[in-house]
């Protein structure tokens, strides 16, 4: 019998179903996938198994856990299981712990509180946990709050929470989403290690993590079950059309095509751009140090970097929303002025960003016509009222929306279509050059890619140029010509797409590269994880701020850094860079 | 999550606009009783009957709410009251809300100096004893009806100032208006446009909470004998002088007093149907 049995379960709310008479069983020991995209139902199942519906939820059909029923279960035996049987790790660590609680003692009172062991046994057993998941000086990091751990040393204290009862279950709800590529690596590869006999259910979105870490997968659309087997038959023969639209969409870095190298002339040029801020405490924070960069029109160069390592300053200084400590930036062979309100209304209109949050980024209380329209009433005030509508309304429909969505207000968008008006809004006044922040991170895989053709067509047809920042490498080698890689402020590596992703020179990229999941179960892992997490930029490592986390670092690379030394087409800032081959 | 906030917020929308339906009808039908019926009685605020002094409410005489100890009616007396209560009310929460606004709303997101410099005005003004302005404003410029709405105004107005700061300075760093930046929008549009409408759900809570306190100001102003004169009255005045013949003549505390609670439960409920309207919008 296996260890968790769901049978035809469904759960509602109103007259909206949102799980669907789904039936799945996970048994002693193994991992499976629970793999959908937002709004699939995945977390609903997460909440269900473990009983933490809200109140106005109705379910209907059994979730059988080791024998007993946990649907309809009393609070009291839910209570019994919950913890010291099935544990939970969520999606963000700093929500699911306790601000005001210690690690060790928020992790401790698992113990007592279920009965395991008395005070002194468990602070034992905090830190042996500790230890085995990886966190550094388990002793001292078990009387650290939640706040003084960075994302990753949280996520690791949160397994460790999750799995010190040693559960038989333990549900991951998207444990690394809001990590980075390097630490979600080292994060999956824990789990996997450290759990021994508990299965896993891991809830997530991205194939490639499932591929990497799971025995079978199940996938799951608007609540039902459309398939499910083994990774290995998933992977190799999708049977539904959702699963194989999923794979398809799924963002590879090895393969694809690729947009070739552009040659145009150049649009924007960045000269030695640093920006710092002044941090309370701590004297200044130099989030950019000297980057160049130049972009061509017609060109997509992606700036791609762990969180931190200044990508965002970088281009809010470029645009002039942030102040730049130095450095030039020129447009057209223009300097341009540091501050965006000091600059000509021709160069404004020319430089436009979309944001990453999509809903964020709208004002909630303006209509989508009112939130596009804006950019016109500024810079063309002599356009009528219907007029300007129109070019709404012709904008929309390019980036594939219909006059429905003009009077609606943004909470009545979807995360893709709250994307395309923030992109229309961006575009409506035709600029030269678009920067994109981060703008398909928040959206599901078949959103992205529409949102990436519609990017790539615009760029076809009226040589926008794009400076795209993004974490996501699957998603820059489908639409870059040029990646800068950036590491704790400086550059790295800059080269074109197709020598980047198979001939990099930084090991800072190499290391990216072989952090991503990729979503074949066939293909062996990638043996070069990145140890430790990206240290604090306002104490940056001597020398070249890489070297503690390298692993081809000699003595030099510890006393010297290295200088941005290349041709026009390819830079990189590494000692080693001619005498290694990664 | 989409589900659950869209099956709560069907919910929700039906609780927010049934609240706020009834308590704005009972404000507007309070509102509208006590403007057109004195006309239609008998009555006027200023007439004494001596032969009905401390008469009881019935509908026998022609006082329906019965008389005070001087023999004055009491029904039109109270709807005076309220005539008047809820125009310092609403002048005064008008007053505090403009300025508050606009005020905290430039101090948030100009930001530096500008802000320092507004803020420490605020901070000085917070500091000066209030009954001592109001006095010192009612012999300089006579007892003037107008005066009170000002004098509570221009004090309501810092916690609205200082509310609406805190509230901006977290706004003003949404992408939206970063877009608006960027997109060359001037600064007193992004400050009308993109700053003070996402404002309106904090606001209408703090102007809720400013009514019944502009009220409540109001009466103790007349209890001091600087608000509002002799024989004018107010919804305050009234249950102070009810408070006084409470032993032979309970219904000179409790009609007035029983009305100045319903207005304000229905000012309440109106403030918290509103800011989950006003919510609804803000999140998905």
């Amino acid at each position: 019998m296996s260890l968790l049995n769901i049978e035809s379960l469904s759960v509602s709310y109103a007259d909206e179903k949102v799980i669907d008479r789904l039936s799945f069983c996970v048994n002693t020991g193994e991992s499976v996938g629970l793999v959908g995209e937002s709004g699939s139902g995945k977390t609903q199942t997460a909440l269900a198994i473990l009983g933490l519906l809200p109140g106005n939820a109705k379910t209907a059909g059994s979730i059988s856990f080791d024998g007993k029923e946990l649907l309809g279960a009393p609070e009291q035996e839910l209570n019994r299981i919950r913890a010291r049987r099935i544990s939970i790790v969520f999606q963000d660590p700093m929500l699911a712990l306790n601000p005001y609680l210690r690690i060790g003692e928020q992790i401790g009172r698992i113990l007592i509180a279920h009965g395991l062991c008395g005070g002194a046994e468990a602070k034992e057993r905090v830190i042996e946990m500790l230890n085995a998941v990886g966190l550094p000086d388990p002793e001292r990091q078990s009387r650290a709050y939640p706040h003084q751990l960075s994302g990753g040393m949280r996520q690791r204290a949160m397994i460790a929470s999750a799995l010190i009862t040693k559960p038989d279950l333990l549900i991951a709800d998207e444990p690394t989403t809001a990590l980075d590529v390097t630490v979600q690596a080292q994060i999956l590869e824990l789990l996997n290690a450290i759990r021994k006999d508990t299965a896993l259910l891991l809830i997530t979105h991205d194939l490639g993590v499932v591929a990497g870490h799971c025995e079978r997968m199940l996938v799951l659309e608007r609540g039902r079950l459309i398939e499910s087997g083994t990774t290995r038959e998933v992977f190799g023969a999708p049977q539904h059309a959702h699963t194989k639209a999923m794979l398809e969409a799924a963002p590879r870095i090895r393969r694809g095509d690729i947009p070739s190298p552009v040659d145009g002339e150049v649009l924007l040029k960045a000269d030695g751009v640093s920006v710092s801020y002044r941090e309370a405490g701590h004297g200044q924070l130099h989030a950019v140090r000297d980057v160049d960069l130049t972009l061509k029109r017609g060109e997509t160069l992606a700036i791609v970097g762990e969180s931190g390592s200044g990508k965002s300053s970088l281009v809010r200084a470029i645009l002039g929303l942030i102040p730049m400590r130095a450095g030039t930036v020129s447009f057209y062979g223009e300097t341009l002025a540091k501050e965006a309100g000091a600059r000509a209304a021709k160069t404004r209109r020319d430089l436009q960003m979309v944001f990453q949050d999509p809903v964020g980024s709208l004002n909630p209380q303006m209509s989508v016509v009112d939130i596009v329209r804006e950019p016109l009433l500024v810079h063309e005030p002599l356009l009528t009222n219907a007029e300007g509508v129109q070019r709404v309304s012709e904008m929309l429909q390019q980036i594939g929306l219909n006059d429905v969505f003009l009077g609606r207000y943004p909470h009545e968008l979807s995360g893709g279509q709250a994307q395309r008006v923030a992109i229309a809004r961006a575009l409506i006044l035709k600029p030269k050059v678009l920067v994109c922040d981060e703008a398909v991170a928040a959206l599901d895989g078949s959103v992205r890619e529409q949102i990436l053709d519609r990017l790539r067509a615009l760029q076809a047809s009226s040589g926008l140029s794009i400076l795209f920042i993004s974490h996501d490498l699957g998603v820059v080698r489908a639409i870059s010509h040029r990646v800068l890689v950036m590491y704790l402020g400086r550059l790295a590596e800059l080269a074109d797409n197709e020598s980047l992703f198979t001939r990099p020179q930084h090991p800072y990229t190499k290391a990216l590269l072989d952090a991503v999941p990729v979503p074949d179960p066939n293909l062996p892992r990638k043996e070069y994880i990145l140890s430790g997490e990206v240290p604090s930029i306002l104490t940056p490592p001597s020398g070249c701020a890489f070297h503690p986390r390298c692993a081809y670092a000699v003595s030099r690379c510890a006393r010297e850094r290295p200088a941005a030394l290349g041709t026009n087409s390819s830079v990189v800032a590494c000692h080693r860079a001619d005498e290694l081959s990664l | 999550m989409i589900t659950i906030s869209t099956a709560s917020n069907a919910i929700g929308r039906a609780r927010v606009s049934r609240l706020i339906s009834i308590s704005g009808g009972i404000l507007v039908a309070i509102a509208v009783i006590a403007i057109v019926v004195p006309w239609l009685s008998p009555n006027n605020y200023l007439d004494t009957d001596f032969d009905n002094i401390l008469a009881a409410p019935g509908l026998a005489g022609a006082h329906l709410f019965g008389t005070d100890d001087l023999g004055r009616d009491l029904f039109v007396r109270t709807m005076m009251g309220i005539q008047v209560t809820l125009l310092v009310a609403l002048v005064a929460s008008f007053v505090s809300l403009v300025i508050g606004v606009l005020y905290g709303a430039i101090a948030g997101y100009v930001g530096g100096r500008v802000d320092a410099v507004m803020m420490r005005i605020v901070d000085t003004l917070y500091a000066l004893p209030f009954i001592f302005i109001v006095i010192l404003l009612m012999v300089v410029f006579e007892r003037n009806f107008l005066l009170i709405f000002v004098a509570i105004g221009a004090i309501n107005w810092l916690d609205m100032a200082r509310i609406v700061r805190g509230q901006t300075l977290s706004l003003k760093e949404k992408e939206y208006v970063e877009a608006a930046r960027l997109t060359g929008v001037s600064t007193p549009r992004i400050i009308l446009r993109h700053i003070v409408p996402n404002l309106i759900g904090i606001v209408i809570v703090y102007v809720t909470l400013t009514i019944p306190q502009a009220i409540l100001v109001e009466s103790f102003l007349s209890f001091l004998g600087l608000g509002i004169q002799e024989p004018q009255t107010s919804l305050g005045a009234l249950v102070d002088a009810g408070v006084n013949q409470k032993e032979n003549a309970a219904w000179m505390l409790l009609i007035p007093g029983g009305l100045l609670a319903l207005i304000l439960m229905c000012f309440n409920f109106l403030g918290d149907g509103l800011r989950d309207l006003f919510d609804a919008r803000q999140s998905p």
